[in-house]
């Protein structure tokens, strides 16, 4: 193992490019990991027509690009990318590759995995290095009241994909400089055995609550569908917006467009109201720097709680009910 | 007739408490442990297909002895069988081993198979990665994240909707699926799904040594990652803990709080006189 430098990779995922900067946020962790490795950071691409992103990379600090550039590229192709990034793997051998986890990310980054027979921590928060240069990935565990430091060992290279909003992006610098190396699409690119019928992106109308100042958020602790909409009156009192936690979303409570957390919202209001909530990592990870956080939980002991500036000890709807006849009495407009 | 394998976890009941539907509340009686979520709308998504057009389904699941527990349930809602897969030297497996072990198991004791769903994700462990590596392990044609399948002869069409864009994908069978949890709301098992379930429930065990997979072999492919340490995050917060009755306890919050509330709502919280 003399003499090559080694390399962190960064898959990049650019198809969201617009609503989630991953690829840009894991760049910068590549770069942060790569001084302290003495690596190259490199972006990988693949689609059409890639200078843009050529560029985008290049200025939030990749040091080499390789990009396959096809007009059959278009759209993505699970298949098609898998045997793409499968043989640019093998043929340079990097020590570290990171995925964003979008949805295309989760499900390329496994089986990708799994080709090249080595190991992939999802989801991680967190990544770091022993002192002898293993990444150390950090991942939720146990529903996400814990977290995990997961080693890939002996198999390379060491696989993590991570939610978008996970790290900062390096600023914007256009004055950087990078090795674009342009790669051909091989000869032999069988046709993938998925083939799309259809692909349009989908309109959402989407309630934004990420600039909200006041967030009042439910969790399944707020027992039924009742009492949590009973929020909608305190976030009207308050100036303030609803959000919720995934299983109160699943039980239909409330919308997907007001979860909070990793596979919802990032939000960073000035004050956080949360009744009945654990404060699973998956959620917390959407809260941002809360200036001002208010628990409201039966269980002292639930990490909300722990994180809460103040932490009270209640039956939530019992609290939520109260609070808005209090807040009503003294509000004047 | 398709024949189609539903590969089912246990999970245990760590926050993700079940809910009773009619209530609207949380089924704590449950908590010990029970079927994943997503692996169950997996299982309806068969159980339409099987209505729709005849299938065989075989729910499959690697875990404790304990796991027969929803092959039993999974039976119950309507599938025909079940393969619990189940070895001492399998725990602490990582999605890499577990793939492997599934789909040896399923080549072995499913063979003819034309379609495998798996749930989109686990509420424990929430890799989501285990369905893509099978389908790797297998070396078959797979989409994630499902939310519709349509049948016609040995073609398979599934629309989903990722990254926000919508998709509509076909494939020939043998193929396999990762459902999500948008549509296929399961049903309930019946009574008489009950009662069959264990009364004449065809359910096979199989060992590591019934798969002809040897210890050396496992070993070449076990698991990739290590867990290294388990930890609880540290908050720097000041924490001041309030108890009591709620009535009294929220004039209080709001007395000792209303200056840094008014400021940001911009109105003012303070208590009015009583006149
Ligand atoms: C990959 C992945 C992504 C995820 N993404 C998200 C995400 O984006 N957002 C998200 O929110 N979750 C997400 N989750 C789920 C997350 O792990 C938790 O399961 C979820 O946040 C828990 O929601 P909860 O706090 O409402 O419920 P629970 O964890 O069940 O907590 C309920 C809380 O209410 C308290 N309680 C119960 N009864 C009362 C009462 N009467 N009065 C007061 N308190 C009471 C309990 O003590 C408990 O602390 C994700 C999970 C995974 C694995
Ligand atoms: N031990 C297991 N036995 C059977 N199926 C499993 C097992 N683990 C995971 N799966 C399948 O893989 C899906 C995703 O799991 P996971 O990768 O753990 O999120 C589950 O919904 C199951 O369909």
């Amino acid at each position: 193992m003399t003499g090559k430098r080694k390399s962190i990779w960064v898959f990049g995922d650019y198809r969201n490019y617009y609503q989630n900067r991953v690829t840009l946020q894991l760049l910068s962790k590549a770069v942060d990991l790569s001084r302290l490795l003495d690596a190259e950071v490199c972006a990988v691409v693949v689609g059409h027509d890639l200078e843009e992103w050529i560029m985008e990379y290049t200025a939030h600090g990749a040091d080499r690009i390789l990009a396959i550039d096809h007009p059959s590229l278009t759209s993505y192709s699970t298949e098609h990318y898998l045997i793409l990034m499968e043989k640019l793997v093998r043929e340079r051998d990097p020590d570290i590759l990171l995925v964003g986890a979008t949805d295309f990310g989760r499900e390329f980054a496994p089986r990708l995995a799994k080709r090249l027979h080595t190991g992939l921590s999802a989801d991680c928060v967190g990544l770091e290095l022993t002192s002898d240069g293993l990444l150390v990935q950090i991942a939720p565990s146990f529903g996400g009241n814990m977290l995990a430091e997961i080693v890939t060992e002996k198999h390379r290279p060491q696989m993590a994909t991570v939610r978008p909003g996970t790290f900062r992006e390096i600023p914007h610098n256009s004055e950087r400089t990078a090795a674009v190396e342009r790669l051909p699409l091989p000869a032999q690119l069988p046709s993938a055995r998925v083939r799309q019928v259809e692909y349009e992106r989908a309109v959402q109308r989407e309630h934004a609550i990420e600039n909200a100042n006041v967030i009042v958020c439910g969790g399944r602790g707020l027992g039924n569908k009742n009492n949590f909409r009973k929020l909608d009156e305190l976030a009207k009192l308050l100036g303030g917006d609803v959000g919720a936690t995934r299983p109160v979303v699943y039980a239909g409570w409330a919308g997907h467009d007001v979860l909070i957390g990793q596979a919802g919202k990032h939000i960073k209001p000035k004050i956080l109201f949360s009744f009945g909530i654990s404060g699973a990592i998956q959620h917390t990870a959407g809260l941002g720097e809360a200036d001002f956080i208010v628990a409201v939980n039966k269980n002292p002991q639930a990490t909300m709680m722990k994180m809460a500036d103040v932490a009270i000890v209640a039956d939530a709807a019992d609290w939520l009910n109260h609070l808005i006849k209090e807040l009503r009495r003294r509000i004047r407009e | 007739m398709l024949n189609i394998v539903v590969c089912i976890k246990q999970v245990p009941m760590v926050t993700e408490l079940p809910w009773d539907e009619k209530t609207g509340t949380l089924r704590r009686d449950l908590a010990a442990g029970m079927m994943n979520p997503a692996c169950k709308h997996a299982v309806e998504a068969a159980l339409r297909i099987k209505a729709d057009g005849g299938a065989s389904i075989t729910v499959v699941t690697m875990g404790p002895p304990a796991a027969e527990e929803v092959l039993r349930e999974a039976l119950a809602m309507g599938a025909d069988r079940g393969l619990l897969v189940c070895d001492r030297l399998l725990a602490g497996s990582d999605t890499y081993a577990t793939s492997f072990v599934l789909g040896r198991a399923i080549a072995k004791e499913v063979p003819g198979y034309d379609l495998i769903l798996c749930g989109a994700y686990t509420s424990d462990s929430e890799t989501a990665q285990v369905g893509p590596q099978l389908a790797e392990e297998l070396d078959l044609p797979a989409v994630a994240y499902a939310e519709r399948l349509e049948i016609s002869g040995r073609v398979l069409r599934v629309r989903r909707l990722v990254d926000k864009f919508r998709e509509t994908l076909e494939m020939e069978f043998p193929a396999l699926v990762t459902v999500s949890m948008e549509q296929y709301k399961p049903r309930y098992a019946s009574f008489a799904g009950i009662n069959r379930a264990f009364a004449e429930a065809d359910i096979l065990s199989v060992n590591l040594k019934r798969l002809d997979i040897t210890p050396a072999e496992l070993a070449a492919h076990g698991s990739r990652t290590r867990v290294r340490r388990v930890f609880i995050r540290k908050t720097q917060k000041e924490n001041v803990l309030i108890t009591g009755a709620a009535a009294n306890a929220a004039a209080e919050f709001l007395d000792k709080y209303q200056r840094k509330i008014s400021a940001v709502i911009g109105k003012s919280i303070e208590a009015k006189k009583q006149t």
